[in-house]
């Protein structure tokens, strides 16, 4: 056993970690929230010239590995400065069915130009009636001459506004729970019959409801109506990430808890020197900690499965998941009112530490679906 | 013990409904139904609703214009309204200052601004925090330092809710020598906004909203007829404010119906092929909740039961602060649990009556996450619930 960094995943962290103290503090973060597009082209042309684009394809696919723990070790850094780069949406969840279902046509079509930063993707698979369920899929794809026609709406799609590819997960056969008869097709996203409302997510992350009307796809990724092994495959991965995500950023709302609580004096003394209050910042190192653990446990039995242990992945989810809504919750308390405000990185952290619970499964569904393996 | 209504009591809960079928304008019943902001105009239309019915002024003395109800008319009040979707009134000048003047201040000021309080034509805000002075408000630096019949006001409140609507403000300043005891030198002033030497900025919260503002006083000039009672006596004051603050506070027939509304949202809300209350964990920890307010209406029915027979509130009535703004939040987290990825979109513009764009997911679910962000503030205002503690071990224990 040794959990210590190989010098490649060491140097990636470095760089990563460099990158969010010096090019991605609160300000510049702020900044890009507030830009037309909702996050820098500049920076992700930046990840593709370090490569990180490429970490979570195999070297086979042109990629660095793409190990869960270097998706983990990028994806903690990126927690601790909030990044809101699309580097799920795009890399990880449409990269990522691309590499594990497509053909090689696809392959050499997409991979090498998203590793280039030159393509952006969003993977649409949640719908109003769904909610975790990626089997209940309503949206359809009909076939008509050989060719498939999709209509349906998709509901919070990650990066759904300037995706320039969609990858759509819709029914071909069966019922909307069916788990059969669901595929993937690629969809041109500036196609007319595609409407897409896009706005930014309570996080800061841009997202759009999209409504497809007959709209001709660019092609069928995978198997047809197989396509919900490959879903669920890729939604675990990306939940691995957001898990990594939530662990950088409970670190820093604890740092920022505890230095404040050191420097903010009430009753004539630091509000730290209240064991009230000490306490409370040990719960939330605990959970820090805690949630730590389970995540390395996460990535390195799915490593070592292949890349899917949904067992171990929901009792990350699930675990992370408490810690989460622990940390947020008493980084804001602590702060007091200051805590509340838009304009202090601690809210901010809180709010995704909120959103990343309810992503991709809450934390009771990650619970029974540990219980029920 | 007997927990029946009399029969004056049931008649007065059906002119409550009454009242509420044919007065409350559906519109801001339906907003405030789906925990949406009312606009200044909502406010004041619902208080002067309330006013004309002579309702406005609940707990006041009759004297001035109250209602003289008994806790039970209070209690089916707060209940009917809140299951009709009647708002909560705005309580910085009915709730929070009038007490103080009613009680301490003298005729001419009671006359000046009571009947303006009660009719919701002037608004009023609390400035009582600083920057540096939050839990430990003793130690508020703002001063009022006399000169002639005048205080020179200068210094900065903060989180001031609403400041930027208002047209008074009740502080807190320091008066007399600096080197006066904290709390002895402290004074209450009611000080007119419109004066260009008191700035308002505004300080956006984490649900992206403008609710609470810093003020600036600039050698602000305050007629000494504002000063409450007597200098140095604003913090005695301030207590008897507090403790109206606590009436409600644990906001019980509010939270009753924000349950029973997100039970009928999990009725219909779509899990795949079932719906979310079939969810049995989900199911469970609506319960949980439930039952936590079940004991916490007891534990305000206990209170104003003493209260009403006479007695003073006993040891229990300190827990309601803590304990109503937990089940709040629980509430509120349950609703972004509800919500599922349509608590994550961003978007309150949708929320505004001109709004005729694209909606996103159901104004409900939307505005779970903003409404859970804003709920931070419950634990953190009026006495944060680690002061709430400190007094019960303190005042109730006795550690
Ligand atoms: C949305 C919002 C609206 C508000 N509106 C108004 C308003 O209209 N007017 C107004 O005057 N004020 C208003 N407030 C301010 C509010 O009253 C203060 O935030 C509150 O008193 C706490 O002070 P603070 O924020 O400075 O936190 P601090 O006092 O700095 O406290 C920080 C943390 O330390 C804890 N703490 C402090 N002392 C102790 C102790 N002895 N033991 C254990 N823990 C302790 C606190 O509980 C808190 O968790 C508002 C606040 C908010 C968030």
């Amino acid at each position: 056993m040794d959990f210590s960094l190989s010098s490649e995943q060491q140097m990636i962290q470095d760089s990563v970690s460099k990158f969010i103290l010096n090019d991605y503090d609160f300000d510049t973060r702020r900044k890009i929230l507030a830009s037309a597009t909702g996050f820098s082209q500049e920076n992700w042309h930046f990840f593709a010239e370090l490569g990180w684009l490429m970490l979570p394809f195999t070297e086979e696919d042109g990629g660095l590995g793409g190990s869960m723990v270097d998706l983990m070790i990028v994806m903690e850094e990126f927690g601790k400065g909030m990044v809101v780069e699309p580097f799920i949406a795009t890399a990880v969840m449409s990269g990522g069915l691309i590499a594990l279902a497509g053909n090689q046509v696809q392959k050499d079509d997409y991979l090498p130009r998203i590793m280039a930063g030159e393509l952006q993707m969003a993977f649409a698979y949640a719908e109003p009636q769904s909610r975790y369920q990626l089997n209940n899929v309503k949206c359809s794809a009909i076939e008509n001459k050989g060719e498939f026609v999709i209509s349906g709406q998709k509901s919070v799609v990650l990066n759904g506004h300037h995706a320039d590819t969609l990858i759509v997960a819709a029914r071909t056969s069966g019922q909307t729970n069916d788990h059969n008869g669901i595929s993937l097709f690629f969809v041109d996203a500036n196609h007319p019959s595609v409407k897409r409302t896009g706005y930014a997510n309570v996080d800061g992350h841009q997202a759009a409801d999209i409504w497809f009307d007959n709209t001709p796809t660019l092609g069928l990724l995978g198997e047809q109506d197989n396509a919900l092994p490959a879903i669920d495959n890729i939604i675990d991965k990306a939940t691995l990430a957001i898990c990594a995500e939530a662990v950088g950023a409970m670190q820093i709302a604890h740092d920022r808890t505890l230095e404040y609580t050191k420097t903010r004096k009430q009753f004539g003394r630091t509000i730290g020197s209240f064991q009230a209050l000490q306490h409370r910042l040990v719960n939330m190192f605990i959970e820090h900690q805690q949630a730590k653990s389970i995540l390395l446990m996460a990535a390195l039995k799915m490593d070592s499965n292949n890349g899917h242990d949904a067992k171990a992945l929901s009792a990350a989810k699930s675990r992370i998941g408490k810690a989460a809504n622990l940390v947020g919750r008493e980084a804001i308390q602590i702060h007091g009112a200051i805590g509340m405000t838009d304009e202090l990185d601690v809210g901010h952290l809180f709010k995704r530490l909120t959103t990343i619970q309810f992503l991709f499964g809450s934390t009771d569904v990650h619970t029974k679906r540990f219980a029920a393996l | 013990m007997n927990l029946n209504f009399t029969a004056q009591e049931k008649d007065f809960q059906q002119e409550v409904q009454q009242f509420l079928q044919e007065k409350l304008p559906k519109g801001i019943a339906e907003k405030t139904k789906n925990a949406l902001h009312l606009s200044k105009d909502e406010c004041n239309v619902w208080q002067k609703i309330l006013h004309k019915q002579g309702w406005a002024g609940i707990n006041w003395p009759i004297e001035h214009g109250g209602t003289g109800w008994t806790p039970t008319q209070k209690y089916i009040f707060a209940n009917e309204c809140a299951k009709a979707g009647g708002p909560d009134v705005i309580p910085f000048g009915l709730k929070m200052v009038a007490p103080v003047i009613y009680t301490f201040g003298n005729d001419e000021q009671k006359q000046r601004f009571l009947p303006d309080i009660l009719a919701s034509n002037v608004w009023w805000c609390q400035g009582y925090s600083e920057p540096g002075a939050g839990s430990d408000l003793a130690s508020v630096r703002t001063t009022a330092v006399k000169e002639g019949d005048e205080y020179v006001v200068n210094g900065t409140k903060t989180w001031t809710t609403l400041g930027q609507h208002a047209d008074w403000i009740f502080c807190l300043v320091r008066t007399g020598e600096p080197s006066a005891k904290n709390q002895e030198a402290i004074s209450f002033l009611l000080i007119n906004m419109n004066d260009p030497k008191i700035t308002v900025s505004p300080i956006i919260t984490i649900d992206g909203r403008h609710e609470v503002n810093e003020v600036h006083f600039d050698n602000a000039r305050v007629p000494t007829v504002n000063l409450i009672g007597e200098e140095g006596k604003g913090w005695t004051y301030a207590k008897v404010l507090l403790t109206h603050e606590r009436t409600g506070i644990a906001r019980v027939a509010i939270s009753k119906d924000r349950l029973v509304q997100l039970k009928a949202l999990a009725q219909t809300s779509p899990d795949g092929d079932n719906k979310l209350i079939d969810d049995a964990i989900f199911a469970q920890k609506v319960a949980q909740v439930e039952i936590d307010l079940l004991a916490l209406e007891y534990t305000e029915l206990r209170t104003l039961s003493a209260i009403s027979t006479g007695q003073a509130p006993g040891p229990e009535s300190s827990i309601l602060k803590i304990v109503g703004t937990q089940i709040i939040q629980a509430i509120d987290e349950l609703y972004v649990e509800a919500a599922g990825y349509y608590s994550m979109p961003f978007v309150p513009q949708q929320f505004h009556d001109d709004f005729d764009g694209q909606s996103i997911g159901p104004d409900m679910a939307t505005n779970s996450a903003l409404r859970y962000f804003n709920n931070r503030k419950a634990s953190i205002y009026g006495g944060s619930n680690e002061i709430q503690t400190n007094i019960i071990s303190k005042a109730v224990l006795g550690l």
